[in-house]
């Protein structure tokens, strides 16, 4: 998939959390929310963003949510 | 005392008591016991005593002008009318007295002096309440003559569509004024004039240009032939009644079908439908004659290519060339590149067995249903919060509510059944907020109603309006505390207090970006904290958001803080598009969970699914519509089975649905017509419509609802055997000889659902989920005691501004919404009459902003985004506010998704229709796209052997 398109849409998924006072506890809701409701295959680009080119365009909660917590 | 038994099939004239406490009377010779708050006529039905009568009827509150019900009491003078007289201890009363025959066939004689004597003729000869009471009062002759002043030559009104009325026979009883007003709500009807000079009007206009809205109430109250259906005139009267359910809105009406053989002659809503309690609307009660419409295709048909012609084919051709290339991909592509999409017009059987098929038979999740474009937000926010992804009340609970607060709905043309029964309570003097950016017809437009405060919000700005509500209750100390310490996790109430109460969420601060004042945000919060009982109702205004999952928990957050859920006119109400939104999603037709709203990673019930299906399943979360979209776009996703559902013209952004469908190598399509999405097909199972088919459909209360065969299927099969089929070749036979046989396999797998099966819907009318063990009657209001997830969870709510933003070149927002007259993308009300009320779309634009570009009304006018554009008419109109312009999208000329873009909810890619930031300007001639639709869509109706004619409105500019 459009990698930009899987990008925004993590980056609104960190947004819902940003408000949340604990951050650590956040990071898990983040990705716990893409190990449920994003297919493997769009899980894998993802993180694979985030290895490969250093997660470009993802909000830093996010591509910590991915390092730390995202199944794949 | 016996419980008092109703019988659907009697009339007790006058309407059901609601006291608890009663009186015993004797009437004629009997005695009977009743509550204190009925009239006699009703006592002496429930006695099995029927008093002649004409203007009373059991739906409305008498009105006592025919004379035919008096009768006698012992110790009183005279000769009450039984209709308006209330009950007391120890009556005696007289229905049958040489004096009261007398009375009644001197007023039965005045009546048929002035009535034309053709019952032998008249349509509803066998089936007038006039020729019936003639009969029981004994009338033998009558004295005066048709020489005297008469309405016999009055002119009959044939506008409207569906039934005409004739002056000529009416009898001024007025029952169809009191129905108009009572049960719809909508007063188009007055009796003008005096005396003999009286006469039904409505409003000294034909029907079709008056207020009417054709919901069939005033004809089914009327006694006479004055008011009555042309099919019934056409075909004479039904002779047998099949109870099924509405296959269009969520309110799900339940309708007796009336036929003659295999022949629809109407549709009468069940006088006990839990859903309806005999009413309905114009589409429900008089559009589905597209049942019968010549553009039905009932022949399967395959093409290799979608250049070519299609080639009409047997079924077991048609099944065994999709089992080949469904199996032909997988083998090349893998099970990825496969899936399917269920459509809420589904029953729940239908979708059950379709995602089975994904699941076990693909050995994939990739099933989604329409109600990822629709409701999916209020399936992610209500779960998270209360723990069910459902509505938390019945219908009938807004009887019972103090405050209503209706936000990003507009009832009255989406849900007008249960809009009907809102006024009601309205009209009873409930009062009422509408957060809506547009001046819907509850706000000022509907008679007798008024909105105590209208927050015409900015579109998209729904979660900043809910924090600030918020904000005023935190602030203001109305918080139930008691309530939340007992029922709620405290520490996440904690958490959403402290983030409410911050100044930047104060209706000060975010007044501006709403548009609406602080103190109309600070007086709304105060009614709906302390006016008592609260029910908050929504709709696609809500859901329809990048933020839409966030508004659902919002309002979710403000139900639990203020202690307005889980009682009788409380909680939080979400209005379903379609008859089965709720079904659908119920049935485990997301990509992520297994019927009763499973995940699928969970293994305890994967094992459950596994034994019962006997295939492995995926614990892996399966992709939805937008991403079998996108995937398909990049090739990734070669092979979709499409039931009922028209993605092309219901989804955002169509130049990027249809490509992703061109990118394709094996779309299936099952549908009554070949619809939008059917032109990009390679295989067409022609559908069969919910008058061909058994099943159920649950509507927005959870009421799981009887639908029933009532002629046998144009297309040979109901569409959930062309599902067994096609799983069947595809080499995992499934085993089921009826629908019920389906019902008792969901039950049997699902908690919510143990209890359900079409015996106990047959012995019930309707079950309202959870039915099981505990609660074998159903549930109507949920979350009583405790939350389904145990402790109610509050969710921060942080306003997050969509990236759909107006600007020099796009300054303007575009929202859509629907119609009474029409229903979702229109396949079926365009074929039907009902396009006498909504022949086309226009897009709705303040005149200011009409102004500023030369905009007239009825031009045509250009709408860009940055996804498209389309052309339609214009309509000025205050309506909508400065800034925003407005457009409904059911005719695919119209393209209103042509502009939608991709922007979707956080949560569940719930596509944000409401808010596209566009250009409008004057044109001259068709946009790219509509030109390029025009010759495309023509070819593909060529191909399938179809005339253009009724297929596709021509737009015609110039
Ligand atoms: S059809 Fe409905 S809206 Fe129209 S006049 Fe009759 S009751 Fe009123
Ligand atoms: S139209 Fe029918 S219901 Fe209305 S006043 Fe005449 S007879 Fe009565
Ligand atoms: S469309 Fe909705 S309100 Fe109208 S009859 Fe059908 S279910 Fe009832
Ligand atoms: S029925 Fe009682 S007055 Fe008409």
């Amino acid at each position: 998939m459009d990698i930009q398109r899987l990008i925004s849409m993590a980056n609104q998924i960190g947004d819902f959390y940003e408000s949340y006072p604990d951050q650590s506890h956040a990071q898990q809701d983040i990705a716990g929310h893409l190990n449920k409701f994003w297919a493997l295959p769009m899980r894998k680009q993802i993180a694979q963003h985030v290895t490969e080119q250093g997660g470009f365009g993802l909000h830093p909660q996010v591509q910590n949510a991915i390092k730390s917590y995202l199944l794949v | 005392m016996d419980e008092i038994k109703y019988s659907p099939n009697i009339d007790y004239g006058t309407p059901t008591g609601q006291s608890t406490k009663h009186v015993t009377l004797t009437i004629d010779d009997r005695q009977v016991t009743v509550p204190d708050d009925v009239t006699i006529m009703h006592a002496a039905a429930l006695a099995g005593v029927s008093v002649p009568k004409l203007c009373a009827t059991d739906s409305l509150e008498p009105f006592g002008s025919c004379r035919l019900c008096l009768v006698e009491i012992e110790g009183r003078r005279g000769y009450p009318a039984s209709c308006t007289t209330p009950v007391a201890e120890g009556l005696k009363v007289h229905t049958q007295t040489p004096k009261l025959a007398d009375i009644r066939r001197g007023t039965m004689e005045l009546y048929i002096s002035d009535h034309p004597l053709d019952c032998l003729t008249c349509a509803t000869n066998g089936d007038c309440e006039l020729q019936d009471m003639a009969g029981a009062v004994g009338l033998r002759e009558v004295r005066y003559g048709y020489e005297g002043e008469n309405h016999l030559q009055s002119v009959k009104d044939e506008s409207n569509p569906y039934f005409t009325f004739d002056p000529a026979k009416c009898i001024v009883c007025s029952r169809c004024v009191r129905a108009c007003e009572e049960t719809q709500g909508t007063f188009a009807l007055t009796i003008e004039g005096r005396g003999f000079d009286s006469k039904v009007s409505p409003g000294n206009k034909s029907f079709l240009d008056s207020e009417c809205v054709s919901c069939g109430a005033c004809v089914q109250a009327c006694p006479t032939a004055t008011l009555i259906e042309k099919k019934v005139i056409e075909a004479g009267t039904p002779e047998h009644v099949v109870t099924t359910t509405c296959a269009y809105c969520g309110v799900g009406c339940s309708f007796d079908a009336e036929m003659k053989g295999e022949e629809v002659i109407r549709m009468v809503p069940t006088k006990h439908g839990g859903a309806n309690h005999g009413h309905s609307c114009v589409k429900g009660r008089f559009a589905w004659g597209y049942a019968t419409h010549r553009d039905r295709i009932t022949t399967p048909m395959i093409r290799k290519n979608i250049k070519d012609p299609w080639q009409p084919v047997s079924w077991d051709e048609a099944i065994n060339y999709a089992a080949s290339e469904l199996t032909r991909i997988k083998a090349q592509y893998g099970s990825d590149a496969m899936g399917g999409i269920t459509s809420s017009r589904c029953t729940n059987e239908e979708v059950y067995v379709t995602q089975k098929l994904i699941r076990a038979v693909f050995g994939v999740n990739h099933v989604d249903t329409c109600a990822r474009v629709c409701h999916s937000p209020t399936g992610y926010g209500l779960k998270q919060t209360l723990g069910e992804s459902a509505g938390t009340q019945t219908f009938d609970s807004v009887m019972a509510s103090d405050v209503i607060f209706v936000i990003g709905a507009n009832p009255t043309d989406g849900h007008p059944v249960f809009a009907s029964q809102m006024k009601r309570r309205l009209r009873q003097g409930a009062k009422l907020i509408v957060a809506d950016p547009r001046e819907i017809d509850l706000v000022a437009n509907s008679p007798h109603v008024r909105a105590d405060y209208h927050l015409k919000l900015r579109p998209g700005t729904n979660v900043a309006l809910i924090s600030a509500l918020s904000h005023v209750i935190v602030t203001e100390g109305l918080v139930q505390e008691g309530f939340v310490k007992e029922r709620c996790e405290w520490d996440s109430f904690v958490e959403w207090r402290d983030f409410v109460a911050q100044p930047q969420n104060s209706p000060e601060a975010l007044s501006e970006g709403l548009g609406v004042s602080a103190e109309d945000i600070r007086a709304a919060a105060r009614l709906y904290a302390t006016g008592g009982n609260a029910a908050i109702y929504y709709g696609l205004g809500v859901t329809e958001h990048s933020q839409g999952s966030t508004t659902v928990m919002g309002i979710a957050n403000l139900a639990m803080a203020t202690a307005n859920i889980g009682r009788d006119g409380v909680g939080v109400n979400p209005l379903r598009g379609q008859n089965n939104v709720q079904g659908s999603c119920d049935m485990g037709s997301m990509p992520h969970e297994f019927p009763g709203y499973r995940h699928v990673a969970d293994d305890a019930t994967r094992a459950l699914f596994e034994s019962a299906w006997g295939r492995p399943l995926s614990k892996e979360p399966g992709l939805r519509i937008p991403n079998m979209l996108d995937q398909a776009c990049e090739g990734s996703f070669k092979a979709l089975y499409c039931v009922g559902e028209d993605i092309v013209q219901s989804d955002p952004n169509t130049q990027h649905v249809t490509h992703a469908l061109q990118q394709m190598e094996c779309v299936i399509v099952q549908d009554l017509f070949l619809n939008e999405t059917a032109m990009y097909a390679h295989v067409f199972f022609p559908g069969a419509s919910f008058l061909e088919k058994s099943g159920t459909f649950t509507n927005a209360e959870r009421r799981i609802s009887p639908v029933r065969r009532v002629m046998a299927p144009k297309n040979g099969y109901e569409d959930w055997e062309v599902t067994v089929k096609l799983s069947n070749a595809l080499g995992y036979p499934m085993h089921y000889a009826h629908a019920s046989e389906i019902m008792d396999e969901i039950a049997k797998l699902t908690p919510t659902f143990h209890g359900v099966s079409f015996k106990k819907i047959d012995e019930m009318g309707s079950v309202q989920w959870p039915c099981n063990d505990e609660t074998p009657q159903g549930t109507p209001i949920m979350h009583i005691d405790v939350f389904v997830r145990g402790k109610g969870k509050f969710f921060i709510t942080q306003y997050v501004p969509t990236t759909e933003k107006v600007n020099a070149r796009f300054p303007l927002i575009l929202t859509t919404g629907r119609i009474l007259s029409q229903y979702n993308v229109g396949a079926q009300t365009r074929r039907t009459d009902n396009t006498a009320w909504h022949a086309e779309d226009m897009l709705e634009i303040h005149p200011h902003d009409a102004e500023d570009r030369g905009i007239n009304e009825g031009d045509w006018v250009g709408i860009s985004s940055r996804a498209g554009e389309t052309v339609l008419r214009a309509k000025v109109t205050e309506r909508v506010q400065v800034g925003v312009v407005y457009t409904t999208f059911h005719h695919p000329e119209s393209g209103a998704n042509v502009i939608t873009t991709d922007s979707s909810d956080w949560a569940t890619n719930c596509p944000e229709y409401k808010v596209t930031a566009v250009q409008v300007t004057r044109v001259s001639q068709l946009s790219d796209w509509q030109k390029h639709y025009k010759t495309f869509s023509e070819a593909q109706i060529a191909f399938a052997n179809k005339t253009r004619e009724a297929k596709v409105e021509s737009v015609k500019i110039g």
